[in-house]
């Protein structure tokens, strides 16, 4: 892990199109070590292709990603992304993250220590001859990221990480990610989850296509920076010490059906 | 009985047709496991007809068929690639023209030029007749070269396979490891195409491939398993060609069909977890 607090990544007025429409406009982000980052915005925002430009998928039209020399990023897709049918076991689909350096099909007795090392820290070890179509959504949700451990990043992007999973595995992913934090592994992750997920993080950016706000959750959750995100109005209101963003047209509507005694 | 089982081998037509079918089974059961995975079933059978053109041309030009049925089947499989990574028109739109107007040449070829034939319908349905040392050295080195790749670069075309996002965030150069997968199914259609016919050799791309997904979970044993119920289908199919007089690609195809049939019977309609 890196220690001193230059950013690993930094986007300097970043512009991304898809074809001839713009998908990120002038996006300025630095990641620091150690940060733990939750990018929220409408569908169509940009969140997927601001992670892709970080991890140099996707080059920008204009502006420049500047990189830490060596940094080491791995990308954690939606679990939706990929065949849960294709023939691959939990330890052979983690064991992708040592493609290159190795020409051997099979994986040398180090590799299998890692890989069964980092299945055992995400509590996949039993599952490690199970077949991916077996595991649960919270699972392979897991299994990606033992994959992306394995490659030993400085700096894991998620991709909607808790999308289309239940309360108790959305906790779960949460206190996996905190905890990895805590070890020092700078994330990223975007989210549709403003209160399950985004307040929660110590740092957000609300997008959509430019950023909107960026900063601690108290700061950019609010009624003016939300509006500009979404294009919807919403409140912010305070639950034991963290906002909580409701639906402002849906408190208006029952407030007026109230009215009219309906 | 026994001396009518064997009586073939004593020829050496069969001998050599024999080899090149088992070769060939092996060859596109192994490349077919990418195939079936990738959901590119439609481009080896795209794949296949274009090559006809190439086969046309080459009969007319005096041409060695291996070599210019392969210059033409390799181009085709690399516009065919092109085609699929752009997103403009649908993929499967893309590659219907491309093969059909280059198997559609094919024939008016043959067709103003009047060399149909034998040489016309082995193109088109296979034949074992004709088959050369030559043709299995051939056959052969395209196989040891398909295996050669299948085992160098076992990783990344895994992992591109099933992730190729990932594969690609995380350094593999996929778009290479994509063409030269078309560029070995390219190779291995053409190696084929004289037993098997190239009406027929997209069912020897999925069949071994698809019975061996119905029993195994694991990528390395689907790999193996394809490859021998390929050079299964290929021996067995040859000898009943021989005995019922019927065409080598029908019958080795109708082989790896009833294998089909009974391995979906046995493992219940879904075989292993899809």
């Amino acid at each position: 892990m890196t220690q001193d607090g230059a950013p690993l990544v930094e986007l300097r007025q970043v512009t991304c199109r898809y074809r001839s429409e713009p998908v990120l406009e002038h996006v300025d982000l630095a990641v620091a070590p150690g940060q733990f980052t939750g990018v929220v915005g409408p569908s169509g925002s940009g969140k997927t292709t601001l992670l892709r430009a970080v991890l140099g998928s996707v080059a920008p039209v204009s502006g420049s990603v500047v990189r830490r020399p060596g940094l080491r990023v791995a990308y954690v897709p939606q679990v939706d992304t990929v065949s849960w049918g294709f023939p691959v076991t939990v330890r052979e689909c983690v064991l992708m993250a040592r493609t290159s350096g190795r020409v051997l099909p099979w994986p040398s007795p180090s590799e299998r220590a890692e890989a069964a090392a980092v299945l055992d820290r995400l509590e996949l070890g039993s599952l490690a001859d199970r077949h991916i179509g077996e595991l649960s959504g919270g699972q392979q949700q897991r299994m990606f990221l033992a994959r992306a451990l394995l490659q030993r990043p400085d700096l894991l992007l998620l991709d909607e990480p808790t999308s289309g999973v239940d309360v108790r595995t959305r906790h779960e992913v949460l206190h996996l990610l905190s905890d990895l934090n805590a070890d020092g592994l700078a994330v990223v992750l975007t989210t549709h989850d403003l209160n399950g997920i985004a307040a929660h993080l110590p740092h957000l950016v609300c997008l959509n296509r430019e950023v909107v706000g960026a900063g601690a959750p108290r700061q950019v959750l609010t009624r003016a920076v939300l509006e500009r995100t979404y294009g919807a109005g919403l409140d912010v209101l305070e639950h034991g010490g963290m906002p909580v963003v409701v639906d402002q047209f849906h408190a208006d509507e029952v407030a007026l059906g109230r009215a009219s005694g309906a | 009985m026994t001396g009518e089982l064997l009586r073939p081998f004593e020829f050496e037509f069969f001998r050599n047709g024999l080899a090149v079918a088992v070769l060939a089974g092996a060859l596109c059961g192994l490349v077919g496991v990418y195939v079936v995975l990738r959901g590119m079933s439609y481009i080896g059978h795209g794949l296949s007809h274009a090559v006809f053109g190439g086969f046309a041309a080459s009969a007319l030009l005096g041409v060695n068929l291996l070599l210019g049925a392969g210059a033409w089947g390799v181009a085709s499989a690399l516009m065919i690639n092109r085609v699929t990574r752009r997103r403009v028109i649908g993929s499967d739109a893309a590659i219907g023209v491309v093969t059909t107007a280059s198997f559609a040449l094919g024939l008016a070829l043959f067709a103003l030029f009047g060399r149909a034939g034998r040489s016309f319908e082995a193109a088109l349905f296979g034949s074992i007749l004709g088959v050369s040392a030559g043709d299995v050295v051939a056959v052969g080195a395209v196989t040891l070269l398909a295996l050669a790749v299948v085992v160098l670069a076992y990783r990344p075309l895994l992992f591109t396979t099933f992730d190729p996002e990932v594969a690609e965030a995380s350094g593999v150069r996929t778009a290479r490891y994509d063409a030269l997968l078309m560029l070995v199914l390219a190779l291995a259609i053409v190696a084929t195409m004289q037993v098997l016919g190239v009406t027929l050799i997209a069912a020897t791309l999925v069949i071994p491939a698809t019975v061996a997904r119905m029993v195994t979970n694991s990528f390395s044993r689907m790999l193996v398993l394809s490859t021998a119920i390929g050079a299964t289908c290929g021996f067995v199919g040859m000898n009943l060609s021989y005995h019922l007089d019927v065409q080598s690609g029908p019958t080795i195809v109708l082989v790896g069909a009833a294998l089909f049939a009974a391995v979906f019977a046995a493992t219940g309609a879904g075989g292993r977890r899809r």
